[in-house]
């Protein structure tokens, strides 16, 4: 035994098992996630089945089954179930029912005792509206104007087309709402500011008279613009109603729902795995590129996508040239010392600092302090309106920046201890000064240790999600931060984050069962970004390293 | 028997043709009769003491440097001889606890006054260390740094003088075709030559060799050696070795140096074959250092 130990082999066995931990604990969480998230996509059967209500009476479901587990008698018990004598657990189902206008609530469990008679009727449709969820039940009959088209067969195919041009119009209805509406009003908004601005800049009756003069010729030609519009945007809307779909639920009742009012409709239980499949890559597809619907619970995640990847990136904007500066000051031209030694010590104690104090901050001395100074000085004619003197992108990008920068600085510092003294020398004996062999030939060569800060940096950026939520991350920001509008990028804009949002669908959803396979989805997005983020970043430091390769390394 | 390989023919061809050229170099230097007296001066050092922190690591240096010829510091470890070769371009102004007195004048002028520029100094004296130091950079952009640095941005001027340096460093036939490579894929002693082309490239007065083949294998040494060679028809060449061979063969004029001291500086003939002080007698038989 003492041998074995002497060999040194119960080292290595306990190196192996922390590195074995690692990866169970790595693949467990993306499993789960990969499952958990992965399986919402799927178009599961519809089963009608024969239920016992509690009440005794009975009821013909048309549902999804999501899932089964085992629940104990005393539980049940407590929830004033009748239960046979000997039986100890019970297995029960949770059943996607869907048509939440009917029912009240989309997901309900049922025992198992209590269904029968599960039928898989090849008609069985799942019609995915843009309110009130998913409607599950039978395709009758569709209607154009009162008047029917299609029926039997014959319905199915022309359904499918109409869906695809009412979508058509929805999108022209969302285009002209939000881009060519949003300019209109963007327009008229900067006329209004621009006579706030002669105002305040203590104008005369005379001046303003003129501007007025002026403008109203601008205005009455957007006014002209936006009443086409109007008139484009109403034809547009009665078009869309122009269809109606008449479905009946598994008992029996009928309901009438507007084609505009339809997203997407498929028959899961008459579709082949190949279909399925095509249906599982639109659906993964729609979830990356959709705006959210009905609180979050429903539709995509695109803009919380986009909010986070235009922070990442406007964090590493600013976080890079700030903490190489910082880096270089420290390591090249600070006299060594010992306050050096303090300001280093707290730098690197900076990151140890919890991200929320870090989002108080960024509250107290960014939004406020300086964006109402900002707002004081070039914004004084939207105020009382705040334009930076409230949480937005441009704040939640600095407050990360600051959560940040001591990464990478620590990275930078390293990287430029590391540059041997002899390659400095050579640039000096050659003539040149301090600086010149700093930039020319030092920082070159240090840039692959400053792109581990980075990366560093936009992984713990990427997943922050406390601060946020005081700096500019809101539930649903209803536009996108970068438009085709001046200045394109809008920096006192507020958005959207998948970090944030995962906390938002997981806590603080009304619909806890239709929204949890949302969460997982929703963090197996997140990971993924930071992953293609990290790849990005690491293919371009790998790049920087083959360029800059010395024969030490 | 199967045949030699080529590779290895071509190396022995190359080392009689290297041997036969160090020959005729030392016998070019047995027949000339240098004396000191005669020479051009270029540098001069009067009573230089040089202190880190506080001790005393050069003790009062008086000598002075020939034009066009080539000097060595031999010495053991620790003796102050790249110490010495570091004050004549202001190398030591980089550490912080070292300490100047004396002056080192250069064509008359102290390079040590408060007036000089030290960029300026150091484009005159160039330096190349004992281990190769090629920058980042591609091989044409290692030897055009010295000239950027000046602002020297027409590419026919870079062009004309990236050739001619590495023509004068000997290293223009093995790169003219991989010029825009990265000079990290060079061997140590094309890396060597490329410093030395790097420093050449911007026409300084003086070259200083610290050590310059003390990292190279015995080929690339005698590459370096008779390159130095053909450079002190150019420059004013400063050359600390360890190798008492390579200072007897390179060398016009040799220093002794001993523990900060400049024990005896006299023609390289002189030194090695009939040295005027006991203590360099014998370093140079090898009875110490």
């Amino acid at each position: 035994m003492r041998a074995w130990f002497k060999t040194g082999t119960p080292w290595i066995w306990l190196n192996a098992g922390a590195i074995a931990l690692c990866l169970v604990m790595v693949i467990g969480v993306l499993g789960l996630i990969l499952v958990q998230g992965g399986s919402h996509f799927w178009p599961g059967n519809l089963q009608t089945v024969q239920a016992k209500q509690l009440d005794g009476s009975e009821k013909l479901l048309l549902a999804e089954l999501v899932r089964t587990e085992e629940v104990s008698a005393a539980v049940l018990k407590d929830s004033g179930v009748t239960l046979d004598a000997g039986q100890l657990v019970y297995p029960r189902h949770l059943l996607k029912v869907a048509n939440r206008d009917m029912y009240g609530r989309d997901f309900a469990w049922f025992l198992d005792r209590d269904l029968a008679n599960w039928q898989q009727p090849q008609d069985a449709t799942v019609i995915e509206r843009r309110e009130w969820g998913h409607f599950f039940g039978f395709p009758q009959k569709l209607l154009e104007r009162d008047q029917v088209v299609a029926e039997g067969a014959a319905l199915w195919p022309e359904l499918l087309t109409r869906i695809t041009r009412a979508n058509d119009i929805q999108d022209a209805i969302s285009e002209i709402e939000k881009a060519d509406i949003g300019r209109i009003n963007n327009g008229l908004e900067q006329l209004r500011l621009e006579r706030r601005k002669l105002e305040l800049s203590g104008a005369d009756a005379a001046q303003l008279s003129t501007y007025d003069q002026q403008a109203a010729q601008d205005r009455a030609e957007l006014d002209a613009q936006y009443a086409e519009l109007q008139q484009q945007l109403d034809a547009l809307y009665a078009d869309a109603k122009r269809d109606t779909l008449v479905m009946t639920s598994a008992e029996g009742t009928e309901i009438s729902i507007s084609l505009s009012n339809i997203v997407h409709a498929h028959q899961p239980n008459a579709m082949n795995l190949m279909q399925k499949l095509g249906h599982y890559g639109f659906a993964v597809w729609s979830f990356l590129s959709d705006d959210p619907r009905e609180a979050n619970t429903e539709g995509g995640i695109f803009p919380a996508i986009f909010g986070t990847v235009t922070m990442v990136i406007l964090m590493s904007i600013i976080v890079t040239p700030f903490g190489v500066l910082a880096a270089i000051y420290l390591r090249e031209y600070a006299k060594q010392g010992t306050v050096l030694k303090i300001i280093r010590i707290s730098v690197y104690n900076l990151a140890g600092v919890p991200s929320i104090v870090y989002g108080v901050f960024g509250l107290g001395f960014f939004v406020y302090i300086l964006g109402g100074n900002i707002d004081q000085l070039f914004y004084a004619e939207s105020l009382p309106s705040p334009t930076f003197g409230t949480p937005g992108l441009f704040w939640a990008s600095l407050t990360l920046a600051l959560l940040t920068l001591p990464v990478v600085i620590v990275s930078t510092e390293e990287g430029l201890s590391r540059i041997p003294s002899t390659i400095r020398m050579g640039s000096l004996a050659l003539g040149a000064t301090k600086s010149e062999t700093l930039w020319k030939v030092v920082v070159p060569l240090a840039t692959p240790a400053m792109m581990t800060g980075l990366i560093l940096a936009i992984a713990r950026a990427a997943g922050e999600v406390a601060p946020l939520m005081l700096v500019g991350v809101v539930k649903l920001a209803p536009t996108l931060p970068v438009d085709g509008n001046f200045p394109f990028v809008h920096l006192d804009q507020k958005i959207m984050h998948l970090g944030f949002h995962v906390y938002d669908v997981g806590f603080q959803s009304p619909n806890v069962e239709a929204s949890r396979p949302l969460l997982y989805a929703t963090a197996l997005v997140l990971v993924l970004l930071i992953v293609v983020l990290n790849m990005a970043a690491i293919q371009l430091r790998n790049k920087l390293r083959e360029k800059y390769r010395s024969e030490s390394d | 028997m199967p045949p030699a390989p080529v590779g290895a023919t071509a190396t022995r061809i190359k080392f009689e043709r290297v041997n036969e050229t160090m020959s005729q170099q030392q016998l070019q230097n047995s027949t000339s009769d240098l004396i000191l007296a005669d020479e051009k001066v270029k540098l001069t050092v009067n009573n230089l003491n040089l202190y880190y922190a506080d001790a005393r690591a050069l003790n009062g240096i008086n000598m002075i440097i020939p034009e066009k010829r080539v000097t060595a510091f031999i010495g053991p470890s620790g003796c102050g001889k790249s110490t010495l070769l570091r004050c004549f371009n202001r190398m030591n102004d980089l550490v912080d606890i070292c300490r100047i007195e004396g002056e080192i004048l250069m064509d008359g002028q102290n390079i040590y006054a408060p007036s000089v520029d030290v960029s300026e100094l150091r484009r005159s004296v160039g330096m190349v260390f004992q281990k190769p130091n090629p920058f980042p950079k591609t091989i044409y952009e290692n030897v055009a740094y010295g000239l950027r640095l000046q602002g020297v941005k027409d590419k026919r001027v870079l062009d004309e003088v990236v050739e001619t340096s590495l023509k004068g460093a000997a290293l223009w036939n093995e790169v003219k075709d991989r010029l825009h490579d990265n000079a990290f894929g060079l061997s140590g002693g094309q890396q060597q030559r490329l410093v030395i082309a790097r420093a050449i490239a911007i026409e300084p007065e003086v070259l200083l060799l610290d050590e310059p083949a003390s990292a190279l294998d015995p080929i690339s040494t005698l590459k370096i050696e008779e390159l130095i060679y053909e450079l002190k028809d150019r420059y004013t060449i400063v050359i600390v070795t360890h190798n008492m061979q390579q200072a007897a063969r390179v060398s016009d004029y040799t220093a002794f140096m001993y523990m900060g001291d400049l024990i005896e500086f006299d023609a390289t003939n002189k030194m090695f074959t009939n040295p005027s002080e006991q203590q360099t007698e014998d370093y140079i038989t090898g009875r110490f250092g």
